[in-house]
This record gives structure tokens, C-alpha cells and sequence, in this order.
């Protein structure tokens, strides 16, 4: 006979209102199996535990049913005090009579009955409930970090910091990301590579972590604390170990009117390159679309067409014959730092759901330039080395329309979430345009002003009061070349009067989105993804920086639109989660997961087919003369998240949820 | 191609070239279009301007009696006709207790089945068919395109994609052989129905509109609404008197310019119907002639 004890929660007035706390004890505890039931106000609180674990001692129980509150709240809670009374924690179940009861019923009686009814049902599954042990895991204590951008780089160092190895893949030929081009950084007007390169080079030579520049991940297995991760080294055609950076094989380069990815198009760069003089690593790539050579072989020429960098280098370090290779790591966490990319508003656009604008010629009117473009303009090492000069001309603009929420805000263009960062950076530009054209006027069309951060609004009012920034509440409807200025039509709502500007150069401010291709990183990574491609975290406000898979992290851009500040801010929360996981040499996780019995699998994989986590794995049956007698699917418990679909699609009845067995939840419907 | 019809009161009237050169190009593009029997007035205007439901039932009138006739699509060559017609349909599509009480007073079932085209919509499709029956290619032809508001807007009605940027007209151009130009005000408003009241306003507008389209480089300037036709037509002589220099800007239909690519006589276009001559036009249908047929006349080439 089961010794089943019983303990009914008041909750304060939470269910004591409705619920006869006191009736349902002395109802179960006349039930057959319970050894020992009571009430009490607050069976949460110390004294409440105490009464839990002074009944399993005294009464001998083998088994614990707490009628309270949901399970999410307070399981946990009196899972360890039956552990701290001696008793397996699984032994312990909850029956939910507040959220499930007591919050939404008015009748006491009624919900009396039906509080006595819930714990009933939970009684007769504690009889049936089993010991359980916790499932150890060993660890690799080694992260991935996807993306070497400024997210990617604090993550990096704040755990190699930490004495965790890390292993750190960019796929463009530097490191840096989108912080690199920019010019001065918002509120400070701090120089942003005089605060990023030393951080880049202390990445380079952190003897912690290894860097694979030019390299993508191509595919990920495992759990946490034991990802296999295959990363692509994408063929540069220059021998890493052999170069020295020198830059002889870029002076040579016949073709050097390749527009800059780095300048985003303002400037120029030639077929084998380095995106910017404080690359790391300063190693150069042959960009092999715009190269004599292999457009040569592609023509299948049987001449070489050119030669000419690998004739200069010194080194013999021009490879023109390399080929992509791949490198496997083992890592135990994964970050996720890919970053963002600005919205082109040109009619072309990659996704379905998204539109350009194609009244704002932009694309068509040369001196229509986005945020990202205006950076290299004020930016010292920009291709105009920092003078604000428009592209069409070169003359010095003196009116810049800025235009705030280009997509952003926007639904009709796909995008109706804020950009976060645009009002603050078009109030850095128009100081930086100020500070170098005295006589310049800025213009600002904005549909709000979005400065909340510390010293963020005293920014943007500085922008108006010092910088003499002329803000206009409104959206403009179109603009067009005319003569030497381009005539911007909009309207400033807070006189309702419809405005004309001549400007001399129009910026954009242009939405932030996800990099392309996230969909196929995140479906590697089996993590989540919003309709824009944001990467879901696990928890809005409690989880920000988890993902719903286990051990893999998210910082950044990638996760939703996010300034220099938060990013950081959360790629070293990510570090911290990362260390605080490495700190142990084994995981110790929940065992309530999927077990299949080999006996009776039939191997017809339905369960691998549901499973959303790759939990699923085929495990081949060989009698003693190791011949194969049947291939069986065997649950992953590193990977197994307990949902249970498997143990219910299973047709055999092969698949148990521990914790959740059939025999368990056929007894709650029996006592029904 | 068969296709409901439903010409409204201005092709009838101060549109009646418009009218013309759309019969003319349905031969050799090979539609016949079937007009509405009974059809009623599309309560542009007045209508819709005074009451709500009339503005809706009106059109509704002769959607209803485009489905009993079992048409699958209406082609409304008035911007305006369009314009009501497809805003009906969207609105009782979208408003069942608009539906209903449209219902009673129509007194009949109705289906609202039936897709509203524009002449825009119908002559974009047949873009392939026009290039390859063009006999008169009006290369060297500048053409501005000028939507005015009722074609593209508003979007959740016409469904236009790029409602604030839109390509379909410069695409017909195209198939003609003519070039199209491109220019920031073929959005803007032609003072549409003030033509009579705010006479001075529609001057005033209409000037900015043909200014830009000179600037652009174009020859002519191409419509698909009576309205704007007549406004930029009739008063382009009031225009230039504050303009820099006189206009003499041919304001051509769409389906005039198809007609005059596919080799229609110009009277069957109507092209003599026009306040500005179209002289200026009808020049590069003239130089796609053979030399032998080429007079000062407008030829009146056959179909080859």
C-alpha cells in the first residue's frame, strides 16, 4: 500500500476564497494510499516545507502530491524539499487547483469538489511515479561564436577572458562587421575604430581563440555541451600562413574599379583586396568574379590571362588553385552573432513581402545615399577621407535632407517594426555634418524622436540646439533631380503645411534587417526565427539571450534591431551564460525525456520524422555474431527536450516520456 | 478576347477619341468587347461625393448586370469609371453589411464575381501581342507617362505594386517601340474635376505637369483618363501664357499611341479631335512608313 501524503495550499486568499482548503484535506486524506493530508496558508513558505518534510519523515511517505498553485511556479520548489527530506524528487507531483481552479470559478462548492477532484487524479500518478536520477552530460568547454562583428568580438573575448576556449567564424574577409565603417558613434562621438581595432587585434592574438576568417558554418550536429560544427573556409586564393600583408599584389592589380563593399559602393577597390587598411587579418582575398584570371578560365581561355599578383608577391603566397576546404570543431555552447544588414529600398527586392521605394529614386539619383554611405563619407579613412563631399559632383552639399523610417514603421513595406538606432545616428550625422560644413544645413523629415537611452535625448536635442538641425514632423512623398539639386517633397504636420526642399544630397536612414541567409543558419542551429528573420530568444524578459534550443546563445543585431551599447551589453551576457555553463565538467539536466524500448521497436521512425529537436537517432541491433538483426530508433537524451510527441505518434507503444509513461496518465484519467 | 464593356458617359462625350481608338485597336489585337447592356452612370463625382451608397450602388447596378451577362472581367477604360467600379467591388467585398443592403436595393443576386480592368491593366498583358503586330515602331518617340491619381491609387483597390513609382505605361511604351521617359510628376493631380470651378488651379497644375514632362524631354504626353486628357489638353494654351515658352504638348491616349503603332488611320484614332494638334506624333508614325507612302497626309496604312 502506497503512503501517499497530501498537502492543500492556500495561497493566501489566492484559493482559500473559493476553495475549502481544509474540506479537500480531510476528503483526500480518507482516499485509500494517502497516509497523511493537511492544509495550510502558504505551504510555499519555510514553515509550509517544513510541515512537507516533518510528514515524509514521520509518516514514512513514498510519495508527495502538493495541491497549489501551476507547476511552472513552484515544482521546482517542492521537488527539493521532498529531496531535502530524503525522498526521490520525482516522487513529488502538483496538482494545479489556483490557475486551473480556484482564479476562475466563482461557485466555492463547486470548486471544491473539483480542487478535491484534481489532487485526486494526481494521487493515483504519484502511485505509479518512479524514482528518477538526473541525466549527467559531459561537457566540451569550448564555444562558437558566428559572426566577428563588435557582438561577436565582446563575446570572444569576454570568454576567452573567462579561460574558455573559443572558436570564431566571420564569413567576410575581415573581422570588424559593421561597426568598422562606421565613423563616430553615438552619444559620445568617439571614433569607432579608435575603439574597435585594438579589440579586433586583441582577438587576432588572443592565444584563446582560434579565428576562421572568410568561413561560414556548413553544418552543426549534437546538444549542448557537444556540438560537432562543420565550418566552410571559403578559397581566398591567398595562402594565409604565407602572407605577411605586405599589399604589393593589390598595387599591381589591373582592375581597380571595383566598387567597394566596405565603402558601400563610394569607393573603389581592385580585384585582389583588403576591405580596409586595419583589416585583421590584414591577409588579402582575390574577389574571383572581378579577377582577369578566372573570368579568363571561365571563358575557358588557355592562356592565362593575368598573374600579375602572384608575380609581386614575395612570398609565393597567391594561391590561384585553391579550393574551399573544411575544418570540423567540437564546441559545448553556441553564440549566435550574425548581425544585421540595412534595407535597400531599390525596386529589387530579396524577399517577397518587402517593396522599395521607387519615389525616392534611389539607385537612379547618385547623391541619394543611405546611412551606411553618409558613415564612409564623414569617416576619416572613408573614401573621401572624411570630407562630406556628394557622390554625383564631389561639391560640398550645403542642405542634406536626412529621412528618418525608411521601411521602418512601415508595414506597407513589409518591415512594421522601429529600427531602434536610426533617430540617434541621423542626429549624429547631422552634428558630423555640421562640425565639418559650418554654413550646411541639415533637415531632418522624422515621425518621431526615439532617443531613450542614457544620454541619448540630450544627444538628439544637441543635434537640434547646437547643431541647428531643422527637424520637420512629416514623411516625404517623393523627390526627384532637378537641375543641380534634388527637390524633396514632404509635408511638416505640426504646422500642416506641405514643404519643398532643394537639397544638395538626400540620406536615408534606412531600416536595419537580419543578414541574408539567417533562415539557413538558424534551421542549422534548429533555433527559432521571427517573420523578419530576427532570431527568437527564449523568453522576451527573463531569457533574453537564450534561444529555445539548449546551448545555443544569441547577441546582437541578429536578434532584433540593436545600438553598439546593447549589443555589447548582450554579447557579454551571452559570455556569462556560456562561462557559467562551462563552469561545471558535467551538465545535469531534468531526466524527464523519451526512452524507446528496443524490444519493442518495430524501426518505422515516426517518432524521428516528429521530433523538432533531432532527438532521434538509429541504433543498429546485432546478435552475438554481430549480424544485424534490426535497426532501432533510440532517443538522444542530451538532445531530448520531453515534449512527448514521439510517445504519442509511436504505434508500437515503444516510446515512454519518463515522468509522463502511459500508466501515469491512464491513472489520472481513471480516477476521473 | 471577349470582355465585358462598360464605356461610361465620357467616351461618349469629351472622350469620345478615346472611345474611337480603343475600337480601332481591338481589331488587330483581336478583343471584342462586349458592352454592358442597360449600363448605368459610375457615380463619379456627384455621386459618390453626396451619398455614400449611391456611390456604391451605382457601379454595383452595373457589376450586377456584367455577371448576369456571365462577364468575368469589366474593362473600364475611364480612370474615374474604373476608379468607382473598383472601389465598389473592394468595399462591398469587404463590408457584408454593405453587401447586403446593396443586394436589396439591386433587387437581384449578386455575386460581386466580377474583376474591374483598367485599359492599363488589359493593354499591359497584351504588351507581347502589341509588339509583335506593331507596323509603325514610333522609334525616336519620347513619351511621358502621366497616371494622374484614379489609375494606381488607391493601392488596396487597384492593387498596384508600386503605386508610388509605377512602370505599367512606360511597359506599353516600350511595345510600341516609342521611348519612355522618366519623370517625377507623372503621379501628380491634373485638378480633375475642377476644371470648371477652379479653373485657375487646374492652370496652375497643369502647368507644372507639362513643364516637367518638357524638361524630361518628352514629345508627347500620354493619358489613360478623359479627365486628364481634357484638363491638359483644353487649357494647355491658358498654361502657356506664364510658362517660359508656349507648350505644344500632343496629349495622346494610350490607345491612340498603340493605335498609331499598330498602323490605325488617324482618323479611326480620332487624332484630329484634339485642342494641341498632334502633329508632333503622328510625325514618327509617318517616318515608320515606307518612303513611297509617306505624304503630309496621315497615312492610312492597312493592316500588313
Amino acid at each position: 500500500m502506497a503512503r501517499i501524503g497530501v498537502f492543500v495550499c492556500h495561497c493566501g486568499e489566492n484559493i482559500g476564497r473559493t476553495v475549502d482548503c481544509a474540506r479537500v484535506a480531510q476528503a483526500l486524506g480518507e482516499l485509500p494510499g494517502v497516509a497523511h493530508a493537511a492544509d495550510y496558508k502558504y505551504m510555499c513558505s519555510d514553515p509550509g516545507q517544513a510541515l512537507v518534510k516533518q510528514a515524509i519523515v514521520e509518516k514514512k511517505l513514498d510519495g508527495v502530491v502538493v495541491a497549489a498553485c501551476s507547476p511552472h511556479m513552484h515544482e521546482k520548489t517542492f521537488r527539493r524539499t521532498v529531496s531535502s527530506a530524503g525522498l526521490n524528487p520525482f516522487l513529488c507531483e502538483m496538482a494545479n487547483i489556483r490557475e486551473h481552479c480556484s482564479w476562475i470559478h466563482e461557485d466555492c462548492e463547486a470548486a471544491t469538489v473539483k480542487a478535491t477532484d484534481l489532487a485526486r487524479f494526481m494521487i493515483e500518478k504519484v502511485k505509479h511515479n518512479v524514482p528518477l536520477q538526473p541525466i549527467r552530460i559531459p561537457i566540451t568547454r569550448r564555444a562558437l561564436v558566428i559572426g566577428a562583428g563588435i557582438s561577436g568580438i565582446q563575446a570572444a573575448l569576454d570568454i576567452a577572458d573567462g579561460g574558455r576556449d573559443v572558436v570564431l567564424v566571420e564569413k567576410e574577409p575581415s573581422i570588424g562587421g559593421h561597426m568598422s565603417q562606421l565613423s563616430e558613434t553615438f552619444p559620445t562621438l568617439d571614433c569607432s575604430q579608435c575603439i574597435l581595432t585594438p579589440r579586433m587585434v586583441e582577438v587576432y592574438q588572443h592565444p584563446r581563440i582560434k579565428l576562421y576568417s572568410y568561413s561560414e558554418v556548413d553544418a552543426v550536429e549534437g546538444y549542448i555541451g557537444s556540438f560537432t560544427v562543420r565550418i566552410r573556409r571559403k578559397a581566398r586564393s591567398v595562402d594565409e600562413s604565407k602572407c605577411n600583408g605586405c599589399g604589393e599584389c593589390q598595387k599591381v592589380c589591373p582592375n581597380r574599379k571595383i566598387p567597394s563593399e566596405f565603402d558601400v559602393g563610394l569607393g573603389k577597390r581592385s580585384a585582389i583586396y583588403v576591405p580596409f587598411p586595419q583589416a585583421v587579418p590584414n591577409i588579402p582575398v582575390i574577389d574571383r568574379e572581378n579577377c582577369a584570371l578566372y573570368k579568363g578560365r571561365a571563358r575557358g581561355a588557355k592562356k592565362q590571362a593575368c598573374g600579375r599578383c602572384a608575380e609581386a608577391c614575395g612570398r609565393q603566397a597567391i594561391d590561384y588553385d585553391q579550393q574551399d576546404s573544411f575544418v570540423t570543431e567540437k564546441v559545448g555552447a553556441i553564440i549566435v552573432a550574425t548581425g544585421y544588414q540595412l534595407y535597400s529600398i531599390g525596386k529589387q527586392q530579396e524577399a517577397e513581402n518587402l517593396k522599395g521605394y521607387g519615389e525616392y529614386g534611389y539607385g537612379r539619383i547618385p547623391d541619394v545615399i543611405d546611412g551606411l554611405q553618409f558613415e564612409r563619407l564623414a569617416s576619416a579613412s572613408g573614401p573621401t577621407s572624411g570630407k562630406i563631399l556628394r557622390p554625383s559632383d564631389g561639391k560640398e552639399p550645403k542642405t542634406i535632407a536626412f529621412l528618418q523610417c525608411i521601411g521602418s514603421r512601415d508595414p506597407a513595406k513589409g518591415m512594421e517594426y522601429c529600427s531602434k538606432i536610426c533617430c540617434m545616428y541621423v542626429a549624429k550625422h547631422t552634428m558630423l555634418y555640421h562640425h565639418k560644413v559650418h554654413d550646411g544645413k541639415a533637415v531632418v523629415f522624422y515621425m518621431d524622436i526615439r532617443a531613450a537611452g542614457k544620454g541619448y535625448d540630450e544627444f538628439a536635442r544637441r543635434a537640434i540646439e547646437e547643431s541647428h538641425a531643422l527637424y520637420l514632423r512629416g514623411r516625404v512623398s517623393k523627390m526627384y533631380r532637378e537641375g543641380d539639386v534634388i527637390k524633396v517633397f514632404g509635408v511638416d504636420t505640426l504646422s500642416g503645411e506641405p514643404v519643398v526642399i532643394d537639397a544638395d544630397m538626400v540620406v536615408l536612414a534606412t531600416a536595419m534587417r537580419p543578414q541574408p541567409g539567417i533562415e539557413a543558419l538558424a534551421q542549422k542551429l534548429s533555433i527559432s526565427y521571427d517573420g523578419h528573420g530576427f532570431i527568437n530568444e527564449a523568453h522576451p524578459k527573463l531569457r533574453p539571450v537564450e534561444t529555445n534550443t539548449a546551448g545555443v546563445f544569441v547577441a546582437g543585431a541578429c536578434q532584433s534591431p540593436r545600438d553598439i551599447p546593447d549589443s555589447v551589453a548582450m554579447a557579454s551576457a551571452t559570455a556569462s551564460k556560456v562561462l557559467g555553463l562551462f563552469s561545471a565538467e558535467e551538465l545535469e539536466r531534468e531526466p524527464l525525456v523519451a526512452h524507446i524500448d528496443p524490444a519493442l521497436c518495430v524501426g518505422c521512425f515516426h517518432c524521428e520524422r516528429v521530433c523538432a529537436y533531432g532527438a532521434i537517432e538509429h541504433k543498429e541491433i546485432r546478435d552475438k555474431n554481430d549480424n544485424l538483426i534490426k535497426i532501432v530508433a533510440e532517443v538522444n537524451s542530451g538532445v531530448c527536450q520531453g515534449c512527448g510527441t514521439c510517445q504519442a505518434t509511436c504505434p508500437s507503444k515503444a516510446d515512454e516520456l519518463e515522468g509522463f509513461t502511459d500508466q501515469q496518465i491512464y491513472a489520472e484519467i481513471n480516477a476521473f | 478576347m471577349k470582355i465585358g464593356f462598360f464605356p461610361g458617359c465620357s467616351l461618349h462625350g469629351t472622350g469620345k477619341e478615346y472611345g474611337e481608338s480603343l475600337q480601332a485597336i481591338t481589331v488587330p489585337l483581336g478583343i471584342e468587347l462586349a458592352e454592358i447592356r442597360d449600363w448605368a452612370c459610375c457615380g463619379a463625382t456627384s455621386a459618390h461625393a453626396t451619398n455614400h451608397l449611391l456611390g456604391i450602388a451605382l457601379p454595383a447596378r452595373t457589376l450586377a448586370q456584367a455577371e448576369e451577362e456571365k462577364h468575368g472581367e469589366v474593362l473600364a477604360p475611364c480612370a474615374a469609371c474604373y476608379s468607382r467600379l473598383a472601389a465598389a467591388r473592394d468595399e462591398i467585398a469587404h463590408d457584408p453589411t454593405l453587401a447586403q443592403r446593396v443586394n436589396g436595393i439591386l433587387g437581384k443576386p449578386f455575386a460581386n464575381s466580377v474583376a474591374v480592368l483598367n485599359i492599363v491593366d488589359l493593354l499591359v498583358k497584351m504588351a507581347p501581342v502589341i509588339k509583335q503586330k506593331t507596323t509603325h515602331p514610333l522609334t525616336g518617340m519620347k513619351v511621358a507617362s502621366y497616371y494622374g491619381c484614379l489609375l494606381v491609387r488607391p493601392p488596396k483597390v487597384t492593387n498596384c505594386a508600386e503605386f508610388e513609382s509605377p512602370q505599367v505605361m512606360e511597359e506599353v511604351v516600350r511595345a510600341t517601340g516609342a521611348t519612355p521617359v522618366e519623370w517625377p510628376k507623372k503621379l501628380d493631380c491634373c485638378g480633375g474635376g475642377f476644371s470648371l470651378s477652379r479653373s485657375a488651379s487646374v492652370v496652375r497644375l497643369g502647368r507644372e505637369i507639362l513643364e516637367n514632362a518638357r524638361s524630361a524631354g518628352a514629345d508627347v504626353l500620354l493619358v489613360a483618363c478623359p479627365m486628364c486628357q481634357s484638363n491638359l489638353d483644353m487649357r494647355q494654351q491658358a498654361m502657356s501664357r506664364r510658362s517660359t515658352k508656349p507648350f505644344d504638348m500632343p496629349i495622346l491616349y494610350i490607345t491612340q499611341l498603340v493605335g498609331m503603332a499598330l498602323g490605325c488611320d488617324s482618323k479611326s484614332l480620332g487624332l484630329g479631335r484634339h485642342f494641341v494638334s498632334t502633329a508632333p506624333a503622328t510625325k514618327f508614325m509617318a517616318a515608320a512608313s515606307t518612303p513611297a507612302a509617306h505624304t503630309n497626309q496621315p497615312t492610312a496604312t492597312k493592316e500588313a
